[in-house]
């Protein structure tokens, strides 16, 4: 500092000032304990199980892989985690959208969304326990539609698909909900009044005005989401039926790592698992770019 | 001319109303609007203009009376079926769209055939001086810019009427004054009947054919700008097209309307606004530049000045009497701080209220 006030050359800055300018100053210090976190509980276990997956038991380097795609009994349980999460997804994107649409209106939102969110709070064992009372053979809602005369024997809602998506749904809707209600305000209202004046029904204003704008937002929702269910495992034990129809690909690494006591196996399993999210969620941010993603405000103020 | 309006007599509102719970937003508003006219309405925050807006655009409900287009009744329907155009105050435009979408979106949910509405949305962006800037995303126009994409906007659809919304509120003093000039050139150019609402009474007298000043949701006074901006009726009025001065005192004589009024130790004269005799409170309200620093005489008034400004030609400053009232006065030229100057208010041009 000193050097700098008594050189004449004004033209000579300091190192200081050189690394402000390039916007590294004290404060760049503080990310510190977040990367050394990035490397130790992500990095790290990520590269190794990276290579663990590469070193398997018995056979060359690729045999877990090879082992996985020629078994139908490992490879199904990809199309089986997608068969859950997408629809699961899907259909949480279209229940929240209307809601919130609604909600974005209302004056008391704070207390619905503090509602919506509870479910999140209670874990996926006690929505699980929840629903297999509810949703089983003897459960409330076989016998009142018994009682009503809809049907005569119970429906099967536990132990199979249904119990898995129906939780699946109840635990990831508050999440998908809260993102999408997000998008859904963040459109400044006199876009959609602007659209109303000059003649666009409710039907054309949200076709022309608001969906273009919300796609980006809701293909985040999506991504978000459906990670989340995609990793889905204590639902699908205890509501599905994990020997069979809800076999998803978290069970078939589980069983890999603590009934075969085949770490590397278990890797494999977890990278595949990680390649098909990435898969999915990548192309459909590439698709996302397609569409206009600046500001969803109407004007500047 | 492609562009031009529907045809129909005359817009009229009918003791049009609407309650927030218990606050009445606007009280019994009527006003019968001939086409092709330009009305301001104008008045303070919270006076009711833009509930007023709203309420002919369809986007709040009116509680009470009824909007007619000739004999039509149209406070029932949907903002989409009114057909009106608007210009909204922070333009609104959709960003996702460009200035071409933008300004045929209304023709587009109209199904007008795509050939036709090409022509009118070339003619608008002529109209509105955009000619060449069609493919650009209103992100990349500046502010005046996309107010112009917003008035083309709202008259490409043809409407028999056009709401605009505080439109130069949010571009720069000098753009306002532009703008300003433009808005009138289109409407002497389409004719097409406008409200406007503004609270800037310069807006509102260059623009406006009739001024309708709201205050509390009621109207206080409909008139031509030269009306309003002479013969306020109401002293609240007055204060609101510029009155800045308010000196009360009591009547010492009137002849026709022309009063006298003491005010401390000088008697300043104005021309009545309400009936006074004599004896009675007296309010004289009179422009920064009707009042003017000058020689003692009768009928100055005595003050000592605060401050001073240099304004180009001539001075403006703020000076106090010794009853603690503050007036605005011009001088041509600069008078110390604190010296004692005499201010004469012009008789011709004061005003007298009803204190």
């Amino acid at each position: 500092m000193i050097s700098v006030t008594s050189t004449p050359s004004v033209n000579h800055l300091s190192l200081r000032q050189r690394l402000a300018l390039r916007g590294i100053d004290g404060v760049t210090l503080l990310v510190l304990p977040a990367v050394i976190f990035l490397l130790a509980v992500f990095i790290y276990p990520f590269i190794y199980g990276l290579i663990l997956s590469f070193e398997p038991k018995e056979g060359g380097m690729f045999a877990n892989y090879q082992k996985f795609f020629s078994d139908p009994f490992l490879y199904d349980t990809i199309l089986t985690t997608l068969w859950l999460a997408v629809p699961v997804t899907l259909i949480s994107i279209a229940i929240a959208l209307p809601v919130a649409f609604r909600v974005r209106l209302m004056t008391h939102q704070r207390l619905l969304t503090t509602i919506l969110v509870l479910p999140v709070t209670l874990g996926t064992v006690l929505v699980a326990e929840g629903l297999l009372n509810y949703l089983g053979p003897q459960g409330w809602f076989s016998r009142t539609l018994m009682m009503i005369g809809v049907i005569d024997s119970p429906v099967k809602l536990t132990n199979n698909y249904w119990g898995v998506f129906a939780s699946l749904i109840i635990t990831g809707f508050p999440f998908t909900f809260l993102l999408t209600l997000s998008y859904v305000s963040g459109i400044d209202p006199a876009l959609e009044q602007a659209a109303a004046t000059h003649g666009a029904k409710s039907w054309q204003r949200f076709r022309y005005v608001m969906w273009p704008l919300l796609v980006p937002g809701l293909t985040i929702a999506f991504c978000l989401s459906f990670v989340q269910a995609f990793a889905v495992f204590p639902s699908a034990v205890l509501l599905g039926a994990p020997a069979g129809p809800t076999r998803v690909i978290s069970i078939a690494a589980y069983q890999a790592a603590f009934e075969q006591y085949d770490y590397s196996m278990a890797s494999a399993i977890a990278m595949i698992m990680a390649a098909v999210q990435l898969l999915i969620v990548v192309s459909l941010l590439s698709i996302r770019n397609l569409f206009y993603r600046g500001s969803t405000a109407g004007g500047k103020g | 001319m492609l562009l031009a309006s529907s045809p129909f007599k005359e817009i009229r509102l009918d003791r049009m109303s609407r309650a927030f719970g218990s606050h009445n937003a606007l009280k019994d508003v009527s006003l019968s609007i001939r086409k092709g006219e330009f009305i301001a309405l104008l008045g303070p925050s919270g006076c009711g203009k833009s509930t007023a807006l709203n309420c002919i655009a369809g986007l709040l409900s009116t509680t009470g009376g009824g909007i007619f287009i000739d004999d039509k009744r149209i406070d029932t329907l949907k903002p989409e079926d009114r057909g009106f155009g608007m210009v909204f105050q922070n333009y609104a435009l959709f960003p996702h769209m460009t200035v071409r979408q933008n300004i045929g979106f209304g023709l587009k949910m109209r199904r007008v055939p795509k050939a036709e509405a090409e022509k009118r949305i070339e003619e608008a962006l002529n109209l509105v001086r955009l000619q060449g800037q069609g493919h650009k995303l209103p992100g990349q126009l500046s502010g005046g810019q996309q107010q112009r994409v917003a008035i083309a906007r709202a008259i490409v659809i043809e409407p028999p009427l056009v709401l605009m919304d505080e439109p130069l509120s949010n571009l720069d003093a000098k753009l306002r004054l532009e703008m300003r000039a433009e808005i009138r050139r289109i409407h002497n150019q389409l004719g097409a009947t406008t409200i406007y609402v503004t609270h800037d009474q310069d807006e509102a007298l260059s623009l406006a054919d009739r001024v309708v000043v709201l205050r509390d949701g009621e109207i206080r006074q409909v008139g031509v700008p030269s009306d309003l901006y002479e013969r306020p009726d109401h002293l609240d009025v007055a204060e609101f097209m510029g009155y800045r001065n308010r000196l009360t005192g009591k009547v010492i004589a009137v002849d026709g309307d022309k009063t006298s009024i003491a005010v401390g130790a000088s008697t300043l004269s104005g021309i009545a606004r309400d009936t006074l005799k004599v004896g009675d409170t007296a309010v004289v309200a009179a422009r920064a530049d009707d009042v003017v620093a000058g020689t003692k005489s009768g009928t100055t008034v005595e003050a000592v000045v605060e401050t001073i400004e240099y304004r180009g030609r001539e001075f403006v400053g703020t000076a106090r009497t010794a009853e603690g009232l503050e007036l605005v006065f011009h001088a041509p030229q600069t008078a110390a701080l604190g010296s004692a100057i005499w201010l004469s208010v012009d008789p011709a041009r004061a005003l007298a209220f009803a204190a």
